[in-house]
């Protein structure tokens, strides 16, 4: 079989499933894909497929903790130019899908919260998601920095940095998250080499065939 | 009530073959197209890449976005098990550390290894170092059936010439992605050379393989190919010789043990049907042991009889002993020449563009042997957490308008990072030979089963200082490598209190060594065509028979063994010394 051979036999083999190519098969929204897939992959083995459904089914955290959750997932991925925020793209049931997926993430994640709003209605008298954009933006800047936080953030900190990591997750492998960071892979091609304007460009002249 | 009963298959199979990966998958294809009729049993499911695959499957189709909760490598990966399987433990003598990877499928790890395809050469088979014991088998007589693995499965590489690095009969190989161009330069300024990769991936037709696709470049071998564009023992070997209407595979069948005559010749086994727990027995002319080294030793040790009281085929008291992985170490860092980096498809293929072979004579070094560095990164398909280190080290270069960042942050600023720094990581990974010492095993735990009753392993494995030794070598060979490439290291540099980062035995799913080949009963377990001394109609055809692994990754020498040790069997039924 040669290349095109392969190709084609590629195409029959992945018939049904429609996901060959990016741009076939994609008709579910992001919420969709992330939080109502009852679908079996092939490949996929029955306890996995159990596993996830059930916990599909369960909610770990709560109303208020999604809406604090989404808040500052826009707070980190905002929608800009190029696409749309962390909610958009369907991060916070990501991030609820993880926490019961990974038990470990439940405390840091749900104290974090807390701390959160602890720490916001001590300054502003209200919970985070009722503070006003300036309020939580420096509450915000006092966590997101690791090398200049005080020493009594450290626990903001901590708490941020697992939230960022989430939320870069959650964005960047979703479908609109693929697309903005550039992956123009998984599809089938031929590899050939770096192009050359790119050899040029990293002074790799010699590699040039 | 469940009324105890066991099945009795009356027919009797010229060959019984347990275990359907590398070294089972060879036998038995070799068996079954010379004409035996074949019985192959396989502890897990049937598992057809061509149907069964992740393969092109996107992030967003798995909720947890390919993360490692379910299975060790990601949803995507191939492997159906793990370190930990369900109702299967296995246990570690206090004071030391074995980690123990099983794949229960047809075709066993061979659905997720890395396609790394390395001959060990004639220094691995007769070692100069005065510390590693030597093999009773040269390269040379080996040579002939690594040339036929090489077309019979494909390859790629390039002929280089390198004394302990044989050259095989090779396919074109993929061309070096950018960073691994930088990687080149730099590794090769630091004093250690790189070469195009090895791999057993169809980067051409390969003539003679019916039904196989050529490699379509997306860079997950590790998922399992559709096209049947890489090794699989299933794809290449197991359903091939289905084929032949010689090879009946039996899946979902954990073997418990060996049966033996009263003279202590093989008879056929027993196993367990895993979904209705329905016990039975098979018998065969021949046994031949695939099961994985630890698996294999765990059946021999567990046959035991009137003939065999120790465990068959251990009269030497060896099975489970010498049992050695590879040595594992790596460094993390990125490129800030690949900032902001032009996107573009460099998905490759799922096995190394490039490698560094052992370069160095040991003469001034602190351990014996060496080993070899896989090189990684690049624009690679996102997945769960791919993005985590550029939010710790975003701050180690100034942006595009040239200002000092803060580490961390928030925002469209952070949004534009994660773009700025995608693709621009580097990595290399260390595999070493790993000393195979006697006091290194697994054996029989007294006190505990599975959930099926089997008596599980419980394994003995430290460190010693040459491989703690070798580690910290690769660290500071890593460190070179980076600083003469202009990269920024963003993982932490491991020391003595980690044993520099030195990972912990099993790690590198390379077992091998507890039915190790030898010409003198007392000191092995197999002579050197890895056939029982004690039964001879007995063979081991995993990495159990390895005398002492090179820095080579084993599947390549499985293979080319198995083969060895099928013509063998072959040769000998015409003796009808079997």
């Amino acid at each position: 079989m040669n290349r095109r051979d392969s190709i084609k036999a590629l195409g029959l083999a992945a018939a049904g499933s429609g996901l060959l190519l990016g741009s076939c098969g994609s008709e579910k929204t992001e919420e969709q894909a992330v939080s109502t897939s009852e679908d079996k992959l092939p490949g996929v083995q029955d306890f996995e497929h159990q596993r996830n459904q059930r916990l599909y089914g369960d909610q770990f955290f709560t109303s208020h903790e999604m809406a604090t959750i989404s808040v500052l997932a826009d707070i980190i991925i905002p929608a800009d130019d190029v696409s749309g925020s962390a909610t958009e793209a369907g991060v916070p049931e990501f991030i609820e899908f993880m926490a019961k997926d990974v038990p470990d993430y439940q405390i840091p994640m749900r104290g974090g919260l807390k701390w959160l709003d602890v720490q916001s209605q001590r300054r502003y008298g209200h919970v985070f998601i009722g503070c006003d954009d300036k309020q939580q933006r420096q509450l915000i800047d006092d966590i997101a920095y690791p090398s200049k936080a005080r020493p009594e953030m450290q626990q903001g900190v901590a708490f941020f940095t697992l939230m960022r990591n989430l939320t870069a997750s959650g964005f960047f492998t979703s479908e609109m998250g693929v697309k903005d960071i550039g992956y123009v892979g998984n599809r089938p091609g031929v590899w050939e080499g770096v192009p050359p304007d790119v050899l040029e460009v990293h002074g790799f002249l010699e590699e040039r065939g | 009530m469940i009324s105890y009963q066991i099945k009795k298959n009356q027919t009797l199979y010229d060959a019984v073959v347990v275990g359907s990966g590398a070294g089972g998958g060879m036998a038995g294809y070799i068996l079954a197209n010379a004409g035996l009729k074949v019985l192959m049993l396989e502890a897990g499911p049937f598992f057809d890449p061509a149907k069964d695959t992740l393969q092109l499957r996107w992030p967003w189709e798995s909720p947890r976005r390919g993360a490692s909760t379910v299975r060790p490598f990601g949803d995507f990966d191939a492997a159906y098990g793990g370190w930990e399987l369900e109702g299967e433990p296995y246990t570690r003598a206090s004071g030391t550390e074995f980690e123990w990877f099983r794949a229960r499928m047809l075709g066993g790890r061979t659905n997720h290894w890395g396609r790394i395809s390395l001959r060990m050469g004639p220094d691995d088979f007769k070692p100069t170092d005065g510390v590693t014991a030597e093999w009773p088998i040269t390269y040379d007589e080996v040579k002939p059936y690594y040339d036929r693995v090489d077309r019979l499965v494909g390859i790629y590489g390039t002929k280089e010439g390198i004394h302990n690095e044989p050259d095989g009969i090779f396919l074109k190989p993929p061309k070096p992605r950018l960073n691994e161009l930088y990687i080149k330069r730099g590794a090769e300024k630091a004093g250690v050379p790189v070469i195009p990769g090895r791999g057993s991936v169809l980067t051409e037709a390969l003539p003679g393989a019916e039904g196989r696709g050529v490699c379509f470049y997306c860079g997950q071998c590790s998922r399992g190919c559709k096209v049947y564009g890489d090794f699989s023992s299933s794809s290449c070997l197991v359903m091939p010789a289905m084929a032949t209407g010689n090879l009946t595979v039996i899946d979902n069948a954990m073997v418990r043990e060996v049966l033996t005559s009263d003279e202590g010749q093989a008879t056929g086994v027993s196993y367990v049907n895993t979904q209705d727990l329905q016990e039975h027995t098979v018998k065969g002319k021949i046994v031949i042991l695939g099961a994985s080294a630890c698996e294999s030793a765990r059946l021999l040790l567990n046959s035991k009889s009137a003939a065999h009281p120790g465990g068959l085929s251990n009269s030497s008291g060896l099975v489970g002993r010498y049992l050695h992985d590879s040595t594992g170490a790596s460094l993390g860092g990125y490129l800030p020449q690949l900032l902001d980096r032009k996107r573009y498809n460099e998905d490759g293929v799922g096995a190394i563009h490039i490698y560094s072979p052992w370069w160095l004579d040991n003469k001034k070094l602190g351990f014996p042997r060496g080993y070899h560095i896989e090189y990684g990164g690049g624009m690679r398909m996102p997945s769960y957490g791919f993005l985590d280190w550029v939010g710790n080290i975003n701050h180690t270069v100034p942006d595009k308008d040239g200002q000092q960042k803060e580490q961390g942050g928030y925002g469209i600023s952070l949004k534009e990072d994660y773009r700025r720094f995608y693709g621009a990581n580097v990595g290399m990974a260390g595999r070493g030979t790993a000393l195979a010492h006697k006091n290194n095993y697994c054996e029989i735990d007294p006190d505990k089963v599975d959930k099926y009753g089997i008596p599980v392993l419980r394994f003995h494995y430290k460190w010693a200082n040459e491989e703690v030794a070798q580690a910290k070598h690769m660290q500071e060979t890593f460190q070179s490598i980076m600083h003469e490439m202009g990269a920024v290291i963003t993982s932490p540099i491991p020391g003595p209190e980690t044993s520099y980062g030195l990972e912990v035995p099993g790690k590198i799913i390379h077992e091998g060594g507890t039915t190790r080949m030898g010409n003198d009963p007392k000191t092995s377990v197999l002579n050197k065509w890895s056939q029982s001394h004690d039964c001879h109609n007995l063979f081991v055809v995993d990495a159990g028979p390895f005398v002492q692994q090179g820095d080579k990754n084993l599947t390549w020498t499985i293979l080319a063994l198995s083969m060895r040790t099928a013509d063998y069997i072959l040769e000998q039924r015409t003796k009808l010394n079997i």
